[in-house]
């Protein structure tokens, strides 16, 4: 134990550690947060979804040579609006909308990789992210997101809940149902694009969906589910990130498996409650 | 003298080419208890969705003259929807934290809530009888507990006009005749003027003071005395016409 001690002190001495824990604390706090109302809102692969996009984007950003980050953010936003006006006028259903906006993300991604080669290598580290790698400015602009979203989730948390609760009743109450719903996927679009140098493509969804669904097992409010999914992803970020140090894992993929772990537990617990 | 409080003037909506409604002209005046009837599929809930601008339709509206949403916003409309279709039993909201959510009509930006909202909240639950249940989750409740909590949000903004799509849905006979009982209560009381939707006559006879009846199209609407006096309407209801008018 005083071992497994000594190696966080260590750990924590490192910059990339103490950058990968403000930029993953940051990432599953804003994640966290978007990731309730999407969820409810039953929008919750959209981060898989959006993360595939984001491949093909950053195959893009190598073919040309640019940065990863400046190509995604408004291609990944765009396809963020594609899924829901597919989904409003296309008469696609939002699970359908993201597979088809998804497999075409894909399906660009890896012709662009076989067409151009060469960028192989860093175009497939996307898919696994790491953490342990982000540069100041993915901190910043980590940290500047998630703050963003905080504002506009406390600003029109009122009109956030009345859509997730009763989209129908908020167009009746005069609530602009249209702009919030389109403001809530382009923020999931930003979460995403910063999110998959953390956890990857292939797991950032991830970031988005367990502290949701794991608060929603045992909360019995919204205020207090919101605030417990914050908890769960910040602490799942913290948890993973050391433990993956010391037991010289994967991060990314460990942060999912804490998460997954309170998943389980918050699942256990709602049913001991309930018995 | 009654005002004018709704106008609706060739009414038409189509799904897909199917027309759900055809042509329907009507006024409500300020204060009428009106009942909404018909057979399932003739547009009961087409019209009201359309009256709350939900879906596309031809033909106008106009809520003293005015759209539905410069009414909405100085006047307020109360909505309690069909049974239960939207709400998801995992729901994680308390039962006040979903009634004092029906004040964020009347909230100007930042929308946040202060002493008064609750308070109207409580006195909203103190009228429908559910102040016990404020703490408890909405998915949790019964039937008839979650349709009393959906109607206090309703009245939380002290709505002039009440539109009730099919309340009794599901409930049982006691819970039913407490809800009708405080809709009258907030017609006569409070001069609310409410439009209820229900596929049952019987219930509309008793407890309003107007009837609508829709096939797709305009069948009937007036007093229950125009109503019962009609030969017209003998032809069409039958011996229906006897069960409404005669109250039983």
């Amino acid at each position: 134990m005083a071992e497994i001690i000594a190696q966080i002190q260590e750990a924590s001495q490192y910059a990339f550690v103490q950058r990968a824990i403000i930029a993953g604390c940051f990432m599953a706090l804003g994640c966290s947060f978007l990731g309730v109302f999407l969820v409810l809102r039953k929008f919750s692969l959209i981060g898989d979804g959006l993360a595939h996009v984001s491949f093909a984007t950053v195959a893009i950003a190598l073919l040309l040579n640019a940065q990863p980050i400046v190509v995604s953010i408004p291609l990944v936003a765009l396809a963020s609006l594609a899924i829901l006006h597919l989904n409003q006028r296309a008469r696609i259903h939002g699970d359908a909308a993201i597979g088809l906006v998804s497999s075409f993300g894909i399906a660009v991604g890896v012709i662009i990789a076989s067409t151009a080669g060469g960028f192989n290598v860093d175009l497939f580290s996307y898919l696994f992210g790491n953490i342990l790698s982000v540069s100041s400015l993915e901190v910043w602009l980590t940290v500047g997101i998630t703050l963003l979203v905080v504002a506009i989730t406390t600003v029109f948390y009122h009109d956030l809940f009345s859509i997730a609760f009763d989209e129908d009743y908020a167009q009746v109450m005069g609530i602009k149902v249209n702009a919030i719903n389109h403001v809530l996927v382009v923020l999931a679009s930003l979460i995403v694009v910063l999110g998959i140098k953390i956890v990857g493509t292939m797991l950032v969804s991830s970031l988005i969906i367990l502290p949701a669904i794991s608060a929603l097992q045992i909360m019995r409010s919204f205020k207090a589910t919101i605030a417990l999914a914050g908890l769960f992803a910040v602490v799942s970020v913290i948890v993973g990130i050391y433990l993956s140090y010391v037991l010289n894992y994967p991060s990314g993929a460990t942060i999912v498996l804490v998460n997954f772990g309170f998943f389980m537990g918050s699942f256990l617990l709602d049913r001991m409650i309930r018995f | 003298m009654s005002v004018n409080l709704l106008e609706i003037n060739n009414l038409s909506v189509a799904y897909q080419g199917v027309e759900a409604l055809r042509k329907i002209s009507l006024n409500i005046d300020r204060g009428d208890y009106v009942g909404l009837a018909g057979a399932n599929g003739s547009g009961k809930t087409t019209m009201v969705k359309a009256l709350l601008g939900l879906v596309p339709f031809a033909g106008t509206i106009t809520y003293q003259s005015r759209s539905l949403r410069e009414f909405v916003a100085s006047e307020h409309i109360g909505y309690l929807p069909q049974k239960m279709s939207f709400l998801d039993q995992r729901f994680p909201a308390t039962a006040k934290e979903v009634v004092v959510s029906g004040v964020y009509c009347c909230k100007k930006f930042p929308k946040f809530l202060n002493r008064n909202d609750h308070e109207a909240a409580e006195q909203a639950m103190e009228l429908l009888g559910v102040v016990d249940l404020a703490d408890r989750m909405i998915g949790r409740l019964s039937g008839g507990q979650q349709q009393r909590v959906l109607l206090a949000r309703a009245l939380v903004h002290k709505p002039q006009f009440l539109i009730l799509d099919e309340p009794t849905e599901g409930l049982d006979p006691q819970s039913r005749t407490t809800l009708y009982q405080t809709v009258e209560r907030l017609n006569k009381e409070n001069g609310v003027t409410i439009l209820l939707v229900s596929h049952d006559i019987g219930a509309i006879g008793k407890y309003t003071s107007k009837m609508i009846y829709l096939d797709r199209e305009l069948v009937f609407y007036g007093t229950f005395e125009e109503f019962c006096n009609s030969s017209e309407m003998t032809n069409y209801f039958g011996a229906g016409q006897h069960f409404v008018c005669h109250r039983h």
